[in-house]
């Protein structure tokens, strides 16, 4: 059987009733569900965008800079 | 340190000959006669443009993309990357599967994965939020098979455009340009057209809160009456020389298939520019739309839908010359009626260009305008 595409998490219910009433205000989110998950995306992004090293070695990056010289961009 | 490509990993395939040995061998399996702008996203794939694209996309990534713009991994996408073959098109688990050109020259091979069925309305009503066949997005997926390949890329063969190779940079190539000149924050400028006076305004705005900025015109299949590639990057060539402080723009082409997708396009373009290194893209009025199929600004909005894209959109409003300002101004700035305002039209300066004319200084400058008029017949017929 395909698993579901939701899964379900826990938060404090006093945090679900705050964010409740936050959106309830506002435009953009449809449920809490939906405001969770856009902050989530956005916390996991801004971590997983850190130290993600290029996948060069020394010898690619001199091909590099060569091509970039004779083409006048460097 | 550049910013991480998109999905975290800038995708590089092994590059190979058409005679080499493997590639000779893999024509004794399945092959693929591919049309010129498939070959064009083997390259786009194979360089990292596409990352985290390997290959072109299976049936679970594609039931996302369509259903909710994102890969089955949830990282942002919103056009389908999909190889469509011939209904009788057949191959089995653990096969290689070639790419060949129109001229039966082989390009790539595939790790095959899956073939499934793509139900077309459904793809058009979701992707460009229309099954019209007149719009030329609905009308390409309409006239394709409805069968589509999903596979990992092995190895290609190096795609050159001979009028364009001194003009054309791979991500890999741009990361390394951004670092040695320094730029941290790098906008980019998206485009499909010769630059008017509008055009530099928005890419100097956006110069002015960014290190430097990433001109990318796309070069490709045009409609007809549209710039020539070669008058595109002529107008440019021109515009940069001539306007712009040293060390503050790159300009390298883009070879791509406009979809015309307008605000899902718009998120695509994005996410090629991060993987070229960019901070920042510049996103302007009904950009990547087509007729009146896409609110003025609906490319803009759809970028609230993607906090984690991890490049950040700058929006723009149209500028236009006011004749009231005496200068260039845009709806945000100038409080004056249209009637004082003198919008940069495509087709007012297409008409000009055609009459051997030179377009107003407020509205294109001199030496682009030589630039496109030097040319013998800029307009594609």
């Amino acid at each position: 059987m395909k698993d579901s595409k939701y899964t379900t998490i826990s938060i404090p219910r006093p945090l679900h009733d705050r964010i409740e009433k936050m959106i309830l205000k506002k435009e953009g989110f449809k449920s809490v569900s939906d405001y969770a998950t856009y902050v989530l995306r956005e916390v996991v992004a801004m971590h997983e965008s850190k130290d993600v090293p290029d996948p060069f070695t020394s010898e690619d990056l001199e091909q590099i800079k060569e091509r970039l010289k004779a083409l006048g961009y460097l | 340190m550049v910013l991480p490509a998109h999905g975290g990993k800038l995708i590089q395939i092994s590059e190979t000959q058409a005679s080499s040995e493997s590639m000779r061998d893999a024509l004794e399996g399945p092959s693929v006669k591919i049309s010129a702008e498939t070959r064009v996203t083997v390259d786009n794939i194979s360089n990292g443009i596409l990352s985290p694209l390997a290959g072109f996309m299976g049936r679970e990534d594609y039931e996302n993309v369509v259903d909710d713009m994102r890969l089955s991994n949830d990282t942002p996408w919103t056009i389908p990357i999909v190889l469509n073959v011939r209904e009788d098109f057949r191959a089995g688990s653990g096969d290689e599967v070639t790419l060949v050109d129109e001229n039966g020259v082989p390009v790539a091979r595939l790790a095959f994965e899956e073939l499934y069925t793509i139900a077309k309305k459904e793809h058009a009503r979701k992707v460009f939020g229309t099954e019209d066949e007149a719009h030329p997005g609905v009308a390409k997926v309409y006239s394709a098979s409805d069968k589509a390949l999903a596979g990992k890329i092995i190895s290609a063969t190096k795609f050159s455009d001979p009028n364009f190779q001194k003009v054309t940079l791979y991500p890999k190539e741009t990361r390394v340009l951004f670092q040695e000149k320094g730029w941290k924050e790098i906008v980019a400028f998206q485009t499909r057209n010769a630059p008017h006076i509008g055009h530099e305004y928005v890419q100097k705005t956006a110069l002015a809160l960014a290190d430097g900025v990433f001109i990318n015109p796309v070069l490709g299949k045009k409609k007809s009456g549209d710039f020539k590639d070669e008058a595109i990057v002529a107008a440019y060539q021109a515009l940069v020389k001539n306007y712009y402080p040293r060390n503050t723009v790159v300009m390298s082409v883009l070879h791509y298939e406009m979809q015309y997708a307008g605000p899902k396009e718009a998120i695509m373009h994005a996410i090629m520019r991060k993987n070229f290194g960019c901070t920042h893209i510049a996103i302007g009025r009904d950009h990547a739309g087509v007729g009146n199929y896409y609110g003025p600004y609906a490319a803009q909005e759809i970028f609230k839908d993607f906090p984690d894209l991890g490049i950040t959109p700058l929006f723009f409003r149209e500028f236009f010359y006011c004749t009231k300002c005496e200068g260039i101004a845009s709806e945000k700035i100038c409080p004056h009626p249209e009637a004082d305002r003198l919008n940069f039209s495509g087709t007012k300066l297409r008409k000009m260009f055609q009459a051997g004319e030179v377009p107003p200084k407020e509205f294109m400058r001199p030496e682009v305008s030589k630039a496109i008029l030097d040319m013998k017949d800029p307009f594609v017929e």
